[in-house]
């Protein structure tokens, strides 16, 4: 009890926080902020008065010839001239809400984007891609939906309750007693409604939510369903969720809707209540019948903000949930900044020295203990072993994605602390198993690294990769857009372009990570000329799955938990009979049986 | 929509009753107004007391009627729209089960879900708004209209132009401001996508250098959306102000012209009162309507994406033949001249295969990626009709099978490893229904699944997650191979179904499957040729042409295609010796290589 009770502090001061910070963005907006407060408060007046003039209005008209015509025109002047102030203030703050919300929610996206560029990879590689994407896109928009339009519904339906408050005070105070201690009714029942209908709303959807991982599993699974003639045990199966689906629908559907007609009864009770008091006022002289048409306008118009408001705060609290989440992410640590004295040669000779390195992902999980290694210019190093040995991570490393823990990886002598990011990974040119493309024209994904390369060089690198006379055949050549990741080409011509995309910078230094495995072995032989001509002269780093790509490396590092066990040339290798030979026989032999 | 209106057939009672009931609660509304013109101009005017309380006593019993009548009709609507589309989603399931693969290669997956799930929800508030709306609305505005008639015939003309007005802008400002939404949420989905692209690419924008090209893109994409949103906004942000700026235009019109008919003696106090609460209940009806007419133009959208897959006619007939008739010919499967264009491609998948497999014979179906091989093997169950020319199974057209009857005496594994949530058990039991634990422990070890499925708690009743997560990719390949097995198939088909599996697993797997029983006739494609190398038949597809097939001696002397591919995997110089050295050591770290393949 006392726990939770505890938690619920942390929590709210936890919304304080983010209102404060979200207050900090509203900064550069504030003069909008305070505008649209005020013309929120000449609206909501100038809307209330308006009921009070037609109240006065009508008791101008008593009867056949005895009406004030100077009073009634007076008063139709002044309800024209109110309703156009209202109408003016109410337009003038839509656009400074409209101004507000939409620079606020744009600046926070751009924050929360740039903070996406300078994460640690540690970060993006744990956690999934939807769920930071929610918050940039989803969360963003919520927040300022929610917050900005729920602050100025709040007030103005605060300042409403009280003006409605105030005249009809004004016009009678008993009877405006007798409203608000009718207006609890509304609440109760309200109340009761929503708790109910929330359940049963919460229910439906864990019932959607169940459904709809049943549709996904056999719509997908389809083929499966028909091969094994699962057809009717699966309809079946679908109906029984359906159905439960349906029922408990209906009862959501049904106690939601149920809302409306109660709290309307409620008004109308309220409305006939003060009908019959305001008129014994009347005949006991205490009123007059215009203030009994303005009173029960009041009446009516008292009970609808209330409604309002409560919707507004659980919108408010999702908002500020999602201003959290938005917030989070613009808040996280940024990877640690280049040194100040960073320098950033123009290229480097490529010789990369490991020394000692010891790497963890999770901290006291050493995965690369006392890693050592010596690469010279242009040599060809592949790194070779089974899942988890570090194979990948010593490109992360390399790379600098991610920071050893101690030791120091060095390139050209230079510690790769003491380079800037840019400069050491302009240095590199890497190809990854999965073959990433931006969306925008071929041209641009070719020459994303080197964007001034002229149109020849660009012509002779992609004909040096093979791709010149596919690209060609393409309806619009360079300038075809590649769709999203480039599903509409094969995966061999996708590799083949993200091969260009590096040969385009001419780097000293190469990493294949697993550059092959995702295509087939023919396919691959045909790109084999396309990395061959890429790595000569180059220091080349090779992850391979497929031993039979590494054959020719200079030196073949064997890897397993973390350390190099074996290290040689293909031949060497295969003649110590060890686990470089084991791996290698357990790769062929299927073919003895 | 209208397809769909016949599944609302089972609720035309609640579909009629709820609108009608809405009306009848609408109509006590209406009431209002005049009880308390009466109760002003006869109660008040006469001092009449008893007749205020009687007139009070109206008020309260027109309220309570209308409680009572309006939830009534929230019933009725809420049954007919959660029915519809209960009804909707159980006939969109089955139908969609209906239908052949060609058919919903043309939909997708995701679609298909779409429309199950999201469609439906938004057809089903839609409809359940409509039942409560769509009559009431116009009737309040127009009956505030007719009232306004029966009070005084020259002020109610006021209403007869301020309705259009208010009409023109509100629709006015929507028809306007629609589309633009649209744009705005093309705009929003550049946004995501270029959001979604800079995580799933961040080490090649990063190794690039892009970083700041990326940030200057985005800021440029979120200025132009915010752009459009306060453009958008500025224009919707007027409805509220221009409207109530012209209800009160007729107000103040309404007032002059009453006082004229006032003095004049046509009107009473208590007549004006009521004309002017008319006057107020138009403004928030018409915007309710509106509203309305929004929701239902989307809502009548998913109902148009819903009929157009209700309305796909299942393109496969039955035949009559039954299982039994497999066994007419010792000739298991032969294709004639079979071509296969899939719906909507230009190019042909499989272009003019022949070939015969005798009943026993394992069959090895090599070629690279988008070759055709998939294509060929999924002809076999039906699961695609071919284009052109026919396939035979037991001497007969696999047309003339009913598909069902086809379908149990096959035993396919797809590339694509797909299990359901529920036991291993579970998962077996759909090759057959009534398979004992022996049965599936055979299964289990023809498959190589039994060391891992022993080591596993509980064995068989093992919980898998939906779509077997909770095992590796190798495991859920040979579960199911094990479902395939598990029928005791005539035929059976391996489609890259072992390609997380190393190679010896692979090996001793192919096997035990021949060893298994002498009469199985197996299908095995693979991109490795050491898979297929020992088949009584090659298959080599290219491009969706069958360029050889033969024994792999006979192939490797003389098919380009075969040589190129084997020798891709099998460099010449190596391949002298490799087989002669002692294989029967396999190294330690080599399952998990294999694993490795999603893993890494």
């Amino acid at each position: 009890m006392a726990g939770s009770k505890e938690k619920k502090k942390v929590n709210r001061a936890g919304q304080t926080q983010i209102i404060k910070k979200v207050l900090r963005y509203l900064g550069r907006y504030r003069i909008f902020l305070w505008a649209s407060l005020l013309l929120a408060l000449i609206t909501v007046v100038m809307q209330l008065y308006i009921p009070k003039i037609t109240g006065t209005v009508v008791d101008y008209m008593a009867g056949k010839g005895q009406v004030d015509f100077d009073g009634v025109v007076n008063d139709v002047v002044k309800v024209i001239i109110a309703a156009c102030i209202a109408g003016l203030a109410q337009w003038l703050q839509n656009l400074c809400n409209n101004k507000m919300t939409y620079d606020v929610v744009k600046d926070i996206r751009n924050d929360a984007f740039d903070k996406i560029e300078k994460l640690p990879l540690s970060y993006i590689d744990s956690h999934p891609v939807g769920e930071m994407e929610s918050r940039v896109i989803a969360d963003a928009d919520q927040f300022a939906d929610g917050l900005l339009m729920g602050f100025t519904q709040l007030f103005t339906g605060v300042i409403t309750i009280a003006g409605t408050l105030i005249f009809m005070i004004s016009i009678d105070g008993w009877i405006a007693l007798a409203v608000v201690a009718l207006t609890p009714l509304s609440f109760v029942v309200a109340g009761f409604i929503s708790k109910r209908s929330y359940k049963m709303f919460r229910r439906q959807s864990e019932l959607r939510g169940e459904q709809t991982g049943f549709i996904n599993e056999m719509v997908e699974g389809q083929k499966v369903v028909k091969a094994f003639n699962r057809r009717e045990k699966t309809v079946e199966e679908f109906d029984e969720i359906n159905k439960r689906l349906t029922e408990t629908s209906l009862k959501a559907t049904f106690f939601s809707s149920i809302t409306n007609p109660s709290t309307r009864f409620v008004n109308s009770i309220v409305y006939a209540v003060v009908g019959v008091t305001g008129a014994v006022r009347v005949i006991h002289g205490g009123m007059t019948v215009g203030g009994l048409t303005a009173f029960l306008s009041y009446a009516t118009q008292y009970a609808k903000p209330f409604n309002e408001i409560s919707g507004v705060v659980t919108d408010l609290q999702n908002a500020v949930a999602c201003a959290g989440r938005v917030l989070e992410l613009i808040e996280l640590e940024p990877q640690v900044p280049d040194a100040k004295d960073a320098i950033a040669p123009d290229s480097f000779r490529g010789q990369v020295d490991v020394k000692d390195v010891d790497f963890s992902y999770v901290k006291g999980q050493n995965l690369i203990r006392g890693f050592n290694l010596s690469v010279n210019p242009g040599q060809k190093i592949a790194i070779v072993g089974p899942t988890g040995c570090g194979k990948t991570t010593l490109i992360n490393l390399l790379m600098r994605f991610y920071d050893v823990d101690s030791g120091a990886i060095y390139v050209d002598g230079t510690d790769i602390r003491k380079l800037t990011r840019h400069a050491l990974r302009e240095g590199y040119g890497m190809v990854l198993q999965e073959t990433w493309l931006k969306s925008g024209t071929i041209r641009e994904n070719i020459t994303m690294g080197n964007p001034d390369v002229s149109e020849e060089e660009m012509i002779r690198v992609a004909k040096t990769c093979h791709i010149d006379s596919f690209i060609r055949r393409l309806p619009e050549g360079y300038d075809t857009k590649v769709s999203e990741n480039g599903e509409d080409f094969s995966q061999g011509q996708r590799q083949l372009l993200c091969i260009a995309r590096v040969m385009m910078c001419n780097p000293s230094m190469l990493i294949l990570d697993e550059a092959t495995s995702s295509i087939d072995t023919r396919t691959e032989l045909k790109i084999q000329d396309a990395f061959n001509a890429m790595m000569v002269g180059r220091t080349s780093f090779i992850v391979a799955h497929r031993l039979s790509t590494i054959r020719n490396a200079d030196c073949i590092l064997v890897m397993k938990d973390g350390h190099i066990i074996e290290k040689g040339t293909h031949n060497e290798l295969m003649q110590r009979q060890g686990f470089y030979y084991d791996l290698y026989q357990s790769q062929f032999m299927g073919r003895v049986i | 929509m209208k397809y769909l209106l016949k599944y609302m057939k089972d609720y035309r009672k609640e579909a009629i009753l709820a609108p009608l009931f809405k009306m009848l609660e609408a109509l006590f509304d209406l009431f209002v107004p005049l009880v308390m013109a009466a109760l002003i101009d006869n109660g008040i005017a006469n001092r009449d007391i008893p007749y205020i309380f009687r007139m009070c006593a109206i008020l309260i019993l027109l309220a309570v009627a209308g409680l009572a009548i309006s939830i009534t009709a929230q019933w009725f609507s809420a049954k007919a729209a959660t029915g519809f589309a209960g009804d909707i989603r159980s006939r969109l399931f089955e139908h969609i089960q209906e239908l052949s693969f060609s058919q919903m290669d043309i939909f997708g997956a995701d679609t298909l879900i779409t429309r199950m799930t999201a469609d439906v929800n938004q057809l089903q508030n839609g409809v359940n708004l409509a039942l409560r709306l769509f009559l009431r609305s116009p009737f309040v505005v127009f009956g505030s209209m007719i009232l306004a008639f029966t009070v005084d015939v020259r002020a109610a003309l006021i209403f007869v132009v301020a309705i259009p007005v208010l009409s023109a802008v509100v629709f006015g400002i929507m028809l306007w401001t629609m589309p633009m939404y649209r744009r705005v949420q093309e705009k929003l989905d550049k946004i995501m996508t270029g959001t979604r692209e800079n995580l799933t690419g961040v080490r090649v924008i990063r190794a690039f250098g892009q970083e700041e090209n990326e940030i200057e893109s985005f800021h440029e994409k979120n200025q132009d959306l915010s752009r459009m949103q306060q453009f958008v906004g500025r224009i919707s942000g007027l409805m509220n102000p221009l409207t109530y700026v012209i209800i009160n235009l007729a107000t103040a019109w309404l007032i002059y012209a009453g006082a004229v008919r006032i003095n004049a003696g046509y009107l009473t106090q208590g007549q004006m009162v009521a004309l002017l609460n008319y006057m107020s209940q138009i403004l928030v009806e018409l915007i309710k309507l509106a509203n309305l007419i929004i929701q239902m133009t989307r809502a009548a959208a998913c109902g148009d994406r819903i009929a157009d897959i209700l309305t796909v006619e299942p393109n496969m007939k039955d035949g009559n033949l039954t299982a039994s008739s497999m066994e007419d010919s010792d000739t298991v499967v032969e294709f004639r001249d079979v071509s296969l264009t899939y719906e909507g491609d230009s190019g042909k998948a499989l272009d003019g295969i022949s070939f015969s497999v005798k009943r026993g014979q394992t069959v090895g179906i090599i070629g690279g990626t988008g070759s055709g091989k998939s294509s060929l093997v999924n002809l076999i169950p039906r699961f695609y009709d071919a284009t052109e020319g026919e396939i035979l199974v037991g001497g007969h057209d696999v047309r003339q099978y009913q598909q069902e009857q086809l379908r149990s005496r096959i035993g396919v594994v797809l590339q694509k490893a797909e299990l359901f949530k529920g036991t291993i058990a579970d998962n077996l039991r759909w090759g057959k229904e009534d398979a004992s634990e022996e049965e599936m422990q055979e299964a289990l070890s023809i498959s190589q699944a039994k060391e891992y499925v022993d080591k596993k708690p509980g064995g068989t009743s093992f919980e898998l997650e939906q779509n077997g997560r909770n095992l590796s990719g190798g495991q859920k390949q040979r579960l199911t191979i094990a479902r395939a097995l598990v029928r005791k198939p005539d035929i059976l088909i391996m489609d890259d179904s072992a390609s997380a599996l190393d190679f010896a697993t692979d090996a001793k797997l192919r096997m035990a499957v021949r060893k298994a029983s002498s009469s199985l006739t197996t299908f095995i494609v693979s991109q490795r040729a050491a898979s297929v190398q020992y088949a009584d038949m090659i298959l080599v597809m290219d491009d969706g042409k069958l360029v050889g097939s033969g024994t792999h001696d006979e192939l490797i002397r003389d098919n380009k295609v075969y040589q190129e591919i084997y020798y891709s995997q099998f460099p010449k110089d190596e391949t002298g010796d490799s087989g002669k050295k002692d294989l029967t050591q396999p190294g330690a770290g080599k399952q998990d290589m294999a694993d490795g393949k999603e893993a890494e």
